[in-house]
């Protein structure tokens, strides 16, 4: 039983990652229509420029300093969400009716980018970014919880708090939703659906920087700065399809059930079934994906689109 | 009555012609002298980048039957290479010498990997029924990483970890004429594997891009189509969706398992990886036919020559050191602790720019120039 809880306390913290990154396909699919794939390539970026910031400028003493921690962070966050809306208003804009085919491909192109270039800047630093908490472990009962992992599900549930909020209460976060439902008729409320778009992907760019930090940040689930980052965040995809590509509280599920499932699996198949190893772990979101899509195409809290052939 | 222009089109018959005019006629007896004469004469270098192009073109007309012409864009196409090029290191003798497999000639092996692309390509099709677009991207896209952990943990087909030694010889023997397609003579000359894999790849390119022509310009071609421009369209008219997507699929998967065989022939030695058969691989699949033009056979043919010469044109033709001309910007290094891609980042930085470049500026591709530059020629002087 210890095992399970330090595996399910591992889950919960990879979940809350995959469900910040999953937020960030949501928010774009909805505003736009279109799936993201550069949104691992955000997450990449957000975590060299949060480990540039308190590694090679070591602004307020570096990240294990809360002050050095917190003001890298945002730096990173306004670079990012900059990255995203730039790129939305300057390359996807002139997409707009062409098919999502097409636009998705650009999306895969620009995540394409992201390695090289992460590469060429900051080579492959040693350690990973630095965080005020350290890697000391909290025991509950005889379970021991490391610290970094509730530090991932509290930020984690702050920031979709967060953005729960933005899209209850602010005038804003209702604009978007006018235009996830209807873009002309948002339009004739006096919404900027451009502005909406634009900031849709500056929202998931910011989005994407806090999953990067809690990803590579001191023991966390893939400690260390590679462009691996990448890979793992494209493990959110099953997350999204699992909830729903329509619904970020389907996002939030689909993460936290999606993270728990791979670290149990790498926790016990390797017991259980040794023929299958731990490496089992990284295909089963895939596997539980392609499930869900078979019982349940539209995902758990999506909504079904209606069509009939 | 005589034709009044050899281009114009009056029945169905001259629509179905594959040669058109005489320009065409004329264009493809001069392909095949080429693709008879140029092995003969190329160095070992330019053999290399032509045969992985012809290798890459094989792939991607399959691709662009099913993404090009039936609308489903996949991303698992690295799944069904891996799959080709596994099949001929078990069945053509790769690692015979260790026993582990069979030592069959070129021809069988080659039919059992096309024969189980387009079962596995079945297996996929099914699901992708209830699928489109964004969904079958990210399906396809899981596709890549559970067939990457499948070869790792398949030791007795794959060489787990370890890797496969691809076939060194790919016999053909049709009883009256034999040929080792990595070793052969021709008029009396021996040429080197590269040569003979030119050979052995555009020859199959021919039979595939004929193949898939066949396809798209009759019947089935034309439910494709319509399946790829509206399924809802196209079920009502009486095109069966589930007969023509299953089909699409175990077509496609099948031509690039075909691609894979040669693909590990190239290679020589396989190791299931993310940098050999990962993401990237099937991205680059899609570049090609992107720059190539979507939905073209001969769009799919120019995109490979392109993005298959790219990354030796890079190492050929740019120094190691580069910086940009005026800006002064380090564009190459080889030193990995400076600033500046390494060669092979370049080809990758190059591909992703050409997809964004070629889908926003001129989203039909290479294909689209070159009819663009006809058009221009069939009217000279005149503009329209």
């Amino acid at each position: 039983m210890t095992k399970f809880f330090s595996l399910l306390a591992d889950g919960l913290a990879l979940g809350a990652v995959y469900a910040l990154v999953a937020l960030g396909f949501v928010v774009i699919f909805r505003a736009t229509g279109v799936i993201n794939f550069a949104q691992g390539g955000l997450v990449i970026f957000g975590a060299f420029l949060v480990y540039q910031a308190q590694n090679t400028w070591g602004w307020f003493g570096g990240g294990s300093t809360w002050p050095g921690f917190i003001s890298s962070a945002l730096f990173a966050i306004v670079c990012v969400a900059a990255i995203g809306a730039a790129f939305e208003s300057l390359v996807l804009r002139r997409m707009i009716g062409q098919p999502i085919f097409a636009i998705i491909l650009i999306t895969i192109g620009l995540f394409l980018l992201v390695e090289p270039i992460t590469t060429t800047i900051w080579h492959n630093p040693p350690g990973g970014i630095q965080t005020p908490w350290g890697t000391q472990t909290v025991s509950v009962g005889d379970v021991n919880i490391l610290q970094v992992n509730i530090a991932t599900v509290v930020l984690g549930a702050l920031v979709m708090g967060g953005f729960f909020l933005l899209f209850q209460y602010t005038k804003v976060g209702v604009g978007m939703r006018a235009t996830a439902v209807d873009q002309e008729a948002a339009l004739a409320q006096g919404i900027s659906v451009r502005r909406i778009f634009a900031l849709s992907w500056a929202i998931a760019g910011a989005v994407a920087v806090v999953a990067g930090m809690m990803l590579a940040g001191g023991a966390g689930p893939a400690p260390g700065l590679s462009v691996s980052l990448g890979l793992i965040a494209l493990r959110a995809f099953p997350a999204i399809i699992l909830g729903g590509l329509d619904s970020p509280g389907g996002a939030v599920v689909g993460g936290l059930i999606i993270g728990v499932a791979e670290v149990m699996a790498k926790g016990y198949i390797p017991d259980l079934i040794p023929a299958l190893g731990a490496e089992f772990g990284d295909i089963v979101p895939y596997l539980i994906m392609l499930l869900i899509l078979l019982i349940r195409p539209f995902g758990l809290f999506g909504t079904p689109e209606v069509r009939r052939v | 009555m005589a034709r009044p222009t050899s281009s114009m089109i009056r029945n169905y018959a001259d629509d179905l012609r594959l040669f058109p005019t005489a320009t065409k006629r004329v264009g493809i007896v001069a392909l095949i002298a080429l693709y008879l004469i140029l092995p003969y004469v190329i160095n070992d270098t330019w053999a290399s980048v032509l045969s992985l192009a012809g290798v890459v073109a094989i792939g991607a007309i399959g691709l662009n039957l099913l993404t090009g012409y039936t609308g489903q864009p996949s991303l698992g196409h690295a799944a069904f290479i891996g799959l080709g090029a596994f099949v001929a290191g078990y069945y053509g003798g790769g690692r015979f010498a260790d026993g582990i497999g069979y030592d069959f000639n070129l021809f069988v092996y080659m039919l059992i990997a096309v024969i189980a692309g387009a079962a596995v390509g079945v297996l996929i099709g099914l699901p992708a029924l209830r699928l489109r677009g964004n969904y079958l991207v990210i399906v396809t896209l899981g596709l890549v990483f559970v067939a990457l952990y499948v070869w790792k943990k398949w030791t007795t087909f794959t060489g787990g970890n370890e890797g496969s030694a691809m076939p060194t010889k790919a016999n053909l023997n049709l009883g009256f004429w034999s040929i080792d397609f990595m070793k052969p003579t021709v008029f009396g000359k021996e040429l080197g594997s590269k040569q003979g894999l030119m050979y052995l790849a555009w020859g199959l390119v021919f039979v595939t891009a004929l193949l898939v022509k066949n396809i798209v310009r009759t019947r089935p071609g034309r439910a494709l189509q319509a399946v790829r421009d509206r399924d809802v369209a196209a079920e009502v008219v009486g095109v069966s969706l589930f007969r023509y997507k299953v089909s699409a699929f175990a077509i496609s998967s099948a031509i690039a398992a075909l691609a894979g065989v040669l693909y590990g022939l190239y290679v020589g030695y396989l190791t299931p990886d993310e940098s050999s058969l990962g993401l990237v691989l099937s991205i680059q699949f899609l570049a090609v036919i992107v720059v190539g033009g979507i939905g073209t056979i001969y769009g799919s043919i120019l995109g490979a020559i392109v993005i298959g010469a790219l990354p030796t044109v890079i190492k050929e033709f740019v120094p190691d050191n580069w910086n940009l001309p005026i800006l002064g910007w380090p564009i190459v290094t080889s030193d990995a602790s400076a600033t500046g891609f390494s060669k092979g980042a370049l080809s990758t930085v190059i591909y992703a720019l050409l997809i964004i470049i070629f889908l926003v500026f001129e989203p039909r591709g290479l294909a689209g120039i070159w009819r663009r530059i006809q058009a221009y020629f069939r009217t000279w002087p005149f503009s329209y």
